[in-house]
């Protein structure tokens, strides 16, 4: 590396250790952490949550809550150390000379307070320059991030801005001083794949604009290929991997770095499995699995008729009221769905893809009963579900349909047992004749999904998001189903977890011939998981293709934008 | 804005007409009016012709439209008991409670608002813990006993302290007040402390609560690794953020003040509507209950439709963005 030369690195790290003190013993978050960082230079730090990876961040800002701390080694900048310094001190620092980028923009801003106001206040807390100085530099700096007509937004509070345009407000606000270090912690994971690319553009800018040293954390190897200059890997608080970006991407020498890569789903084939390689967290594959020609799961899975389509959906169409009104003329809507027709054939993987607010969450919510559409229909089986007035006319219906949600923390209720979170969908169809009989398929639903039937008496909490998402699973399966609706089932997850889902998700549709509405903005994801595509924007279908065709010869423009904006890593064969 | 408002009106409106219904059934179902009214020797025709002319005979909905109508023109009738108008008696009486209730209103946000977020901020010290420990014993006694407590301490043992009645006086109109007498002063402090207690150690609670889930959010993180200054970040960002869901229960709390006023006003012999309420009880003097009903009912929800407005003014989320 560079270390060789007479001036000092712009950023420097030297035996960093952090520890959390707790009542079991000491947690040690990142420990033997090595890094240099050089004007103009853009260095990623990659590993899965938990790695310890923001905590670097924390403890370069001086930020680690209490009673962290840090333990051991040393922080400089240009040479001069400043861990350790007085709060004082280091809060003149911070935001002047580091200025640091948080994950979401939707809760970094303050909601009361005008874009304006939070930048002069930032301002003028480090920099001696008048209020009306401040205010012209704001517009200044909202039109350097890339914020259309800045002189009327700057008044304008967080709420108003688009979660990438709040993005671009929390850049505006981390450069507003001038740092020359800039951390950015997670900054496009909450963004959509078109708004990612952006603000991914708008950072290379600047670091080379203004000749800052960014350190970017990250746990998308695809955010990494895209920017980076240099990686880091960590793994479980260490540095296991340090080098050029184009090395460690093709030839990483770690195996965790080679597992941690192989688990990015490709985006230029479709693979079978996904590798697990023993370094990810431990899969439970050895649990027992069920021998379902035998077992209550596996019964009753002949529906009767085996027709060539399960799903049908009519112009479909649904709004929501987006200003109420006692005047109806003055109510206004947004059409979230508008006029969707498309079908899915018994066995088969459909998947949805669009960005944030295309409407591919509503048509789920549709289908499954908690929307009810403006109009339009639905067939399910041959049957008409909208023609149902009642919910529980349709219950016979429903009970063949079940969805997986997004987030496993809120889809769960914590005040219930695992146990009766996958009780209750059997308890309410009546799908068990005794509660022994409830409770030995629920143990061997967790068994069959990786849990262990241990898992039943511990509540959701006690468990990580890969794990609830595999109750979420389990509680699915519980009414022996035949559709399964999975609304971006691991968009929440780190890729080995995410990995680990789509094999299970793609071993279950084997082995129950389930029908499944996949809804992803991940286009990688979704080669690997569907047979046929949709493509939403705005409310609209616009095409609909067999996968592989969708991704070698797309029809519309969208797609092939979609396409383009897909990160892409160059993999060693 | 105006549709919200015009909504939350309606909904007042509704509530008002639900509480006039049951101060109304109070006439119907508690006690015989006429009974009230005359004396053992009055005739049975006399009875009679009485019930024709106050309209006791028209079928109830008839009665009930007749009350509201008379209700919305202040006229809540006569007292059984002192044989006035109730209006007259609750206008004489509601400065005294007014006032109480806004000086313990006062007392209760200006020590529980700065309490709880001096408890948020340094949680670990020893007067932050030491008030929260206070704080439970505020919350667990019930008023009449602090008062009693206080009644004792300082009226009886130091003297410093009248301990009943709201001591001089001033008319100002049909207002009468005891803010600008010392010895009105005098009398106040007690009964408003009284008053103030539950309110406020509530409020400190609260705060605090809200307040150190507000210090955990990421705008507050990304403030700090701005470098914002500790002031600023605490008092600029985190407080206001604070308020924002603490105005909704201080709003109620305002309302209760009042509504809990009886009990002070009781053991201070406050001469208030909550001590006129008590003696009407323990005299089932049903037109002054029904109007105590009525104007509590209505305070509570004016409190509310100026907490709903206060919202619009704090979170610029609610406003309707073009």
């Amino acid at each position: 590396m560079t270390e060789a030369q007479d001036t000092p690195a712009l950023l420097d790290i030297r035996g960093l250790k952090v520890e959390f003190p707790s009542r079991r013993g000491v947690l040690v978050a990142a420990r033997d952490v090595d890094l240099s960082l050089q004007a103009g230079e853009i260095l990623g730090v990659v590993g899965e949550s938990g790695a310890g990876k923001s905590t670097i961040a924390y403890a370069i800002m001086g930020l680690i809550e209490p009673p962290g701390r840090m333990a051991a080694g040393e922080i400089r900048l240009k040479g001069e150390r400043i861990d350790g310094l007085p709060r004082e001190k280091m809060r003149k620092i911070r935001g002047k000379r580091i200025g640091m980028i948080f994950q979401d923009p939707l809760t970094s801003l303050d909601p009361l307070q005008t874009v304006e106001a939070q930048l002069v206040e930032t301002m003028r807390t480090h920099l001696p320059i008048s209020e009306s100085e401040a205010r012209a530099r704001a517009v200044e700096l909202l039109g350097q991030v890339g914020i259309p007509n800045p002189a009327e937004r700057v008044k304008n509070y967080p709420h108003q801005f688009s979660g990438g345009m709040r993005q671009r407000v929390v850049i505006a606000l981390a450069i507003s001083c001038e740092p020359e270090v800039l951390l950015a912690d997670e900054p496009t994971t909450a963004l959509d794949v078109s708004i990612q690319a952006q603000i991914l553009d708008l950072l290379r800018k600047l670091v080379r604009d203004k000749g800052m040293g960014m350190i970017i954390i990250t746990h998308d190897m695809g955010v990494i290929a895209e920017v980076t200059d240099r990686v880091a890997v960590m793994y479980r608080s260490r540095m296991v991997e340090t080098g050029p970006s184009e090395k460690i991407l093709t030839h990483p020498d770690h195996p965790y770095s080679r597992s941690l890569i192989a688990a990015v789903p490709p985006a230029d084939h479709r693979i079978e499995r996904f590798p697990l390689v023993e370094y990810i967290e431990k899969a439970g594959d050895e649990q027992a699995k069920l021998d379902l020609s035998t077992h209550w799961l596996g019964q009753a899975r002949d529906f009767g008729s085996h027709e060539e389509t399960l799903l049908k959906v009519e112009d479909l169409t649904m709004r929501f009221m987006t200003r109420p009104s006692l005047i109806p003329s003055r109510r206004r809507y947004m059409t979230a769905v508008d006029h969707v027709s498309f079908a899915i054939r018994n066995g088969e993987v459909f998947g949805l893809v669009g960005e944030s607010g295309s409407g591919k969450s509503t048509v789920a919510r549709l289908i499954c009963g908690i929307h009810k559409p403006l109009s339009g229909r639905i067939h399910f089986a041959g049957e008409e579900l909208t023609a149902f007035t009642s919910r529980r006319a349709a219950n016979h219906l429903r009970r063949q349909m079940q969805m997986i949600f997004q987030d496993p923390y809120s889809s769960l209720n914590p005040r219930m047992k695992v146990r009766d979170i996958v009780a209750e969908p059997i308890r309410f169809h009546k799908l068990a004749s005794s509660n022994a009989q409830v409770r030995r398929i629920v143990s061997d639903l967790l068994d069959h999904v990786g849990l262990g039937a241990s898992a039943a008496l511990r509540y959701p909490h006690e468990f990580s998001g890969g794990q609830r998402q595999r109750i979420s699973i389990a509680r699915a399966l519980a009414t022996r189903p035949r559709f399964l609706i999975c609304d971006e089932p691991t968009s929440a997850l780190d890729v080995s977890i995410q990995a680990q889902i789509l094999n299970l998700l793609k071993d279950l549709q084997e082995e129950l011939g389930l029908t499944m509405l996949f809804i992803s903005h991940d286009l990688p994801v979704i080669r690997q998981m569907c047979d046929r595509v949709g493509v939403m924007q705005h409310g609209k279908l616009l095409e609909v293709a067999e996968t592989e065709s969708l991704f070698t010869s797309p029809r519309t423009d969208y797609t092939r934008h979609l396409l383009k904006l897909m990160p892409r890593m160059k993999r060693a064969a | 804005m105006l549709f919200f408002i015009a909504r939350r009106l309606a909904q007042s409106i509704l509530v008002m007409l639900t509480v006039a219904l049951i101060a109304f059934t109070l006439f119907q179902y508690v006690g015989d009016p006429i009974n009230n009214m005359v004396d053992q020797d009055t005739t049975l025709a006399e009875r009679e012709r009485l019930r024709q002319e106050l309209g006791l005979n028209d079928p109830p909905p008839v009665q009930f439209w007749h009350f509201v109508q008379r209700v919305s023109h202040g006229d809540f009738g006569v007292s059984y008991r002192l044989k006035k108008p109730v209006a007259g008696l609750i206008a004489e009486r509601f400065p005294a409670t007014m006032e109480l209730s806004l000086i313990s209103a006062i007392l209760a946000l200006g020590i529980g608002i700065p309490m709880g977020v001096y408890t948020a901020l340094h949680r670990d010290r020893l007067p932050a813990r030491l008030f929260m420990t206070l704080s439970l014993v505020g919350i667990s006694l019930p008023t009449f006993l602090i008062g009693i407590f206080l009644i004792l301490l300082f009226g009886v043992q130091l003297r410093w302290l009248p301990t009943f009645g709201r001591g001089e006086v001033v008319h100002i109109g049909w207002w009468s007040t005891g803010l600008l007498t010392k010895s009105g002063l005098q009398s106040l402090l007690m009964p408003a402390f009284t008053l103030a207690v539950f309110q406020m150690t509530l409020i400190v609670r609260l705060v605090r609560a809200e307040m150190l889930e507000v210090l955990r959010t990421d705008y507050i993180k990304f403030a700090r690794a701005r470098g914002l200054k500790t002031r600023a970040i605490h008092f600029g960002h985190a407080l206001k953020n604070t308020l924002v869901p603490v105005i909704t229960i201080i709003g109620l709390q305002v309302g209760s003040i009042i509504a809990f006023a009886i009990i002070t006003e009781s053991v201070f012999q406050w001469p208030g509507m909550g001590l006129l309420f008590i003696q009407a009880i323990s005299e089932v003097d049903i037109p002054v209950m029904a109007a105590y009903l009525l104007l509590i009912a209505l305070v509570f929800v004016i409190i509310n439709l100026i907490v709903d407005i206060l919202y619009f003014v704090i979170d610029p989320r609610l406003r309707v963005n073009k």
